[in-house]
């Protein structure tokens, strides 16, 4: 599970009311069908990778992995078998007689996630692990990241702000805004079906765009123009609807298509695999994703022609997205 | 200005060192040499003098207790303003640094009255007690800064790989600050031992070697003065020399 939102939004927050870390103002806190929220954190089956880390400098990797089986007190034979097991999953086992200071980041990274995994816990939490991480080795990280945490088998909460991470990392991706989860869903599910304006203009970059359709008129239901085209939209009984769409699903097509809507180029940018255009649709900003092939002049007039099965609905007034 | 400063503080210390180090007639004579001539007889002298020696005894155990007891209670103050959130915590930390601005003399009086009474008169303890309350802003400012600089994660981290507030305290954050704790203590030592004015006011019997020295070195010659006063600043000197990076720290001068 991650949690999803920008930066204040409340995730990291919720993460320590989890691990015991803070008090909630109210509400109750279940690991496992077990009540938890009156347990210090150190009786809740947790075990927490903080964001910059927290390896203790006094201690060697050695000592930092096996720091919570200690306390727990179990037979030093099996921490000593514990602790190098995981340092391997982590492959970390060459720099078990080092103290924090001699590591890099990236390695202090590995330690913190194999005390947390060496603890067995029931749920590890995981607060913006990668971001202190340059980003090549974010990348890296975040993909044995995967593997370990697939592996492991064990319930993991990670709280991250970069979409692109929760999309890679998430069997289940909660987005919060303004310290409430407003969509908790399978990634491919928030990507493609976002519940509110919000979730769909926060998740991946660029954005989804979006723009007001008016009714066509009121004896013709569903029927909503954008740009002066006919779309098939939801039979609800007010004026007006966002209408919006992901840059990848707009198509270039010529000025006699029935549902191409006229686009005036912004800004050009070629990003290698692909060209990002940002056009501009009746004093609206539009993003579009086209191949690389494709060099638009600024200034030039292109036609849209979404895709009609990935264009979503939104109430203007609630946000919310319409089924 | 760097340079100025410099002579400032070197010059004295440096005429102290080859005047103790010389014979009583250079001590005297001028021009003087740059380099003294190593003659310990001022200082051989110095040792024979009667008392002093019983001087020097109390003013390691009054220097001693009072090194234990502002750690014992600076330190916690330091955690906790380092810590935790609470009404009047500015004020608080303010008030620390005005304890340092109220005029020892003032209190002197009141003082010896109060310590006739309860029997403290004339003992190391009470002594110890009132360069306590001379030394503990510095032991709660620098715990204070010591603490702040051990990140709160750390002891998150403890606490939940299976510590108590205690054990995370003893287990993670202390072995991380017994160095600077150390430094925080021998400062609270040097504080009590270059301390002499409440010393004096305080103790008749139970001098310590800065009453002792002021009251004695008043009426002898010239090289017997600066012989004491090496004595008194050396041991000061090479024990601030030892923890100036702890004390740099809490003046927020970064040195390393």
């Amino acid at each position: 599970m991650v949690l999803l939102g920008a930066s204040g939004c409340g995730k990291t927050t919720l993460l320590r009311i989890i691990a015991g870390l803070e008090s909630p103002s109210g509400g109750e806190v279940w690991i496992g069908g077990k009540r938890v929220d009156h347990l210090p954190p150190r009786e809740r089956g947790i075990a927490m990778v903080f964001q910059n880390y927290a390896v203790f400098p006094h201690l060697t990797v050695f000592e930092n992995i096996a720091f919570g089986l200690r306390m727990s007190k179990i037979d030093s034979a099996i921490i000593d078998e514990r602790v190098k097991r995981t340092a391997e999953l982590m492959h970390i086992e060459s720099l078990l007689d080092r103290y924090s200071g001699q590591l890099s980041g990236g390695q202090r990274q590995r330690v913190a996630v194999a005390r947390a995994l060496a603890m067995e816990p029931d749920v590890i939490l995981m607060d913006e692990p990668l971001s202190n991480l340059d980003a090549l080795l974010r990348l890296e990280m975040r993909a044995e990241l995967k593997g370990v945490l697939e592996n492991s088998n064990t319930t993991t909460i990670y709280v991250t702000h970069d979409q692109v991470e929760a999309m890679s990392l998430a069997d289940r991706i909660s987005v919060m805004h303004k310290g409430e989860i407003i969509q908790s869903a399978e990634p491919v599910e928030v990507y493609r079906n976002p519940a509110t304006h919000f979730v769909g203009s926060f998740i991946d970059n660029p954005p989804m765009n979006f723009i007001t359709a008016h009714r066509k008129s009121d004896s013709e239901e569903g029927k909503w123009l954008v740009m002066g085209k006919t779309f098939d939209g939801p039979t609800i009984n007010t004026p007006e609807v966002k209408f919006a769409i992901r840059p990848e699903d707009l198509a270039i097509v010529s000025a006699s298509d029935e549902t191409g809507f006229a686009a005036t180029v912004r800004v050009v940018e070629p990003l290698g695999a692909h060209t990002l255009v940002t056009c501009n649709v009746d004093g609206t900003l539009f993003r579009v994703i086209v191949d690389s092939s494709v060099r638009p002049e600024s200034g030039e007039v292109l036609y849209l022609k979404p895709v009609a099965d990935r264009i979503r609905w939104f109430d203007s007034a609630t946000q919310l997205a319409i089924a | 200005m760097t340079l100025i400063l410099c002579v400032w503080v070197l010059l004295p210390i440096y005429l102290l060192i080859v005047n103790s180090l010389s014979t009583p007639e250079e001590v005297i004579a001028f021009p003087k040499r740059f380099f003294p001539s190593f003659n310990v007889a001022s200082l051989e002298f110095f040792a024979g003098f009667s008392g002093i020696v019983k001087a020097l005894q109390s003013s390691i155990i009054v220097a001693t207790i009072t090194m234990v007891l502002s750690i014992l209670i600076g330190a916690p103050a330091g955690y906790a303003l380092s810590r935790f959130e609470f009404r009047g915590k500015t004020t608080f930390r303010v008030l620390i640094l005005m304890t340092r601005a109220f005029p020892l003399p003032l209190l002197a009086l009141p003082l010896a009255i109060m310590f006739i009474r309860t029997g403290l008169d004339d003992t190391m303890f009470g002594l110890a007690l009132v360069h306590t309350m001379l030394a503990l802003p510095f032991s709660v400012l620098i715990t204070f800064s010591l603490f702040s600089g051990i990140p709160i994660e750390l002891e998150e981290a403890a606490w939940t790989l299976g510590c108590n507030r205690v054990q995370a305290f003893t287990k993670v954050v202390f072995p991380l600050i017994l160095p600077g704790i150390t430094a925080s203590a021998v400062f609270a030592f040097v504080i009590s031992w270059n301390e002499v004015f409440a010393a004096s006011v305080l103790t008749i019997e139970n001098r310590t070697l800065t009453a002792f020295l002021l009251q004695s070195l008043d009426v002898s010659p010239m090289h017997l003065k600066f012989a004491g006063g090496f004595v008194l600043v050396m041991p000061a000197l090479i024990f601030i020399f030892a923890v100036r990076k702890y004390l740099f720290s809490m003046w927020g001068i970064a040195n390393r």
